[in-house]
């Protein structure tokens, strides 16, 4: 276990696990308000924006969820983001560093907790989706599912950056939103990335949420992975990027 | 005598123009409680988060358990136990829950329970951190940095803000960690905590070592005077306490005899006298000079401001 670089992650990613569910705001905020939110927003415009014939994709269709989803993944993000500064400032990153503990095992374990809830959130979402929308498509949960949790991976790696350099907990969370939130803007889920003006084109292409919203898109449509391997590209290559960063600029107080 | 376990030698760390530590140079031997003692913002800490490995120096050479704090950072993480000044734990994480992390990170873990039986938290094991008392996150903080057995134990300002009880019994928990053979590295900036725990100290000031010495040793060499009450009714051994070489100062205040000496090596001499007199003595005090005083005779300043 000694050679193991990422020793201790099992041990406080369950931790970590335990202590967030002991904050029910925090659960209820992150897991039922979104699903609660798509209900409404689905039951409210859903008869009137899905398309008259069966089967044809309208916003509740495709963009809502995937916007849902996208809202929900940077969310997600920030709160992380938040937690990585309180830690910070509390003195608590400092004594976990202070010990065999490494800088890659503490993001990581925080990446898989936002993860799973992301998961579970996603997966409730499509769930009740089926189940109380009056749209009549069959919807590919799985795939969607596995298709957020990649684009919030991207996004999460771009939040550990803004965390890295976020000077104290009062400021990350607004730095976070100023950085996150207009990505939703670029993204492609309004208007198409290629239709964008040149400049914001560039920026799109740049960020993670347009690659993320293409491949959730893609996932919702039931297109075959393999039709989406730029989009995959492109989030791992911004994860890679913000991940080197991160583990670099990462200040433990 | 024992071998330094921690070797530190013309260390120097500067936050842009202030010289957090400046040339400090000092070792601490094996199974001693070692204390770096200065007031806040004299460099305790920079100085022990340099050794530890937390914190990169601009300047100097390191070496704990023959190890370079820098380059083997991870196989010292091992072997050492820390406590840092203000640390906090997650809120809601319980007492053996964070036993149980640390534990998972080391190869030979104590038995965690034992740990918390023996420090006194072992009735805390499932309350969350949030909840415990400040002597009782002292106690816990404790309990982790001895999860791994290590050699070398540093506490950071382990006591500050605790009721004079708490500090009291921690002050025995540290003890009974150099009993058990380890070293102790300490910072305070409490004299009298200094002068009751450790076996030796380093008095720093704007961060530079000023001097080391054990309590006793400082105190005699800085501040030899001493006052002395002698409660005795026979105004005749005025006189003769006058005689005696180094002696100041001898008045009578009520039912005592006090006596101002220069140095410690009035002390034979006045028993000497008292004895050959046969003077009556109810009661017999010296009043030492306190760390404090040596502080203050060294640096100009109190160690309080």
């Amino acid at each position: 276990m000694t050679g193991w670089p990422l020793r201790g992650l099992g041990a406080l990613t369950w931790l970590e696990i335990k202590i967030f569910m002991r904050e029910p705001l925090g659960v209820i905020g992150s897991v039922f308000v979104p699903v609660l939110v798509f209900l409404v927003i689905g039951r409210t415009f859903g008869g009137q924006m899905t398309g008259a014939a069966p089967g044809e994709r309208g916003l509740v269709g495709v963009d809502l969820a995937v916007f849902a989803a996208l809202l929900m993944s940077i969310s997600a993000v920030l709160s992380l983001v938040t937690i990585i500064s309180i830690y910070r400032e509390g003195g608590i990153l400092k004594r976990l560093r202070a010990t065999p503990l490494r800088p890659l095992t503490i993001l990581s374990a925080h990446v898989l907790v936002k993860l799973l809830f992301t998961a579970i959130t996603v997966g409730m979402m499509t769930i009740v989706g089926k189940r109380y929308l009056p749209v009549d498509i069959p919807i590919p949960w799985f795939a969607f599912t596995a298709a957020t949790l990649v684009g919030t991976l991207s996004i999460l790696s771009l939040g550990f950056v803004l965390a890295s350099l976020a000077p104290t907990a009062r400021f990350a969370q607004p730095i976070g939103t100023i950085v996150l939130y207009p990505m939703i803007g670029i993204s492609g889920l309004f208007k198409p990335v290629e239709d964008l003006p040149a400049l914001l084109h560039v920026a799109a292409r740049l960020t993670p949420a347009s690659y993320a919203v293409s491949l959730m898109r893609g996932a919702w449509y039931g297109d075959s992975w393999l039709d989406h391997g730029a989009d995959f590209a492109g989030l791992a290559i911004i994860f890679t990027l913000c991940t080197l960063l991160a583990v670099r600029w990462f200040r433990w107080e | 005598m024992q071998p330094p376990v921690i070797e530190v030698s013309g260390l120097s760390k500067a936050y842009g123009d202030t010289r957090a530590i400046d040339a400090a140079t000092f070792e601490v031997r094996q199974g001693e409680i070692f204390g770096l003692i200065g007031p806040n913002g004299a460099g305790k800490t920079t100085t022990m988060e340099c050794i530890e490995g937390l914190r990169a120096p601009d300047a100097g050479r390191l070496s704990v358990l023959g190890l370079n704090p820098l380059k083997d950072g991870k196989a010292l993480q091992n072997r050492i136990g820390v406590q840092l000044q203000e640390a906090q734990l997650q809120k809601r994480i319980t007492v053996k829950e964070a036993i149980g992390l640390w534990s998972s990170l080391y190869d030979t873990p104590l038995d965690g329970h034992q740990l918390l039986v023996q420090l006194g938290i072992a009735g805390k094991a499932n309350a969350r951190f949030m909840t415990l008392s400040g002597g009782q996150k002292q106690r816990l903080f404790i309990a982790l940095a001895l999860i791994n057995d290590p050699d070398v134990v540093f506490l950071d300002e382990l006591t500050t803000g605790l009721d004079p009880q708490a500090r009291r019994a921690i002050w025995e928990l540290v003890r009974s960690i150099r009993d058990r053979g380890k070293t102790v590295f300490l910072t305070t900036h409490l004299m009298e905590e200094a002068e009751r725990l450790c076996d030796r100290v380093a008095i720093i000031d704007h961060g530079r070592i000023v001097d080391i010495d054990s309590p006793a040793g400082l105190v005699n060499r800085h501040c030899p005077e001493r006052t002395i009450v002698i409660a005795t009714e026979d105004d005749g051994v005025i006189g003769a306490l006058r005689e005696i070489a180094g002696v100041d100062r001898v008045t009578r205040e009520g039912p005592s005899v006090v006596m101002q000496a220069r140095s410690i090596d009035v002390m034979t001499r006045l028993i000497r006298v008292l004895a050959d007199r046969q003077t009556p003595v109810t009661d017999f005090r010296t009043i030492v000079p306190t760390l404090e005083d040596v502080f203050l005779k060294l640096t100009g300043h109190s160690v309080r401001q």
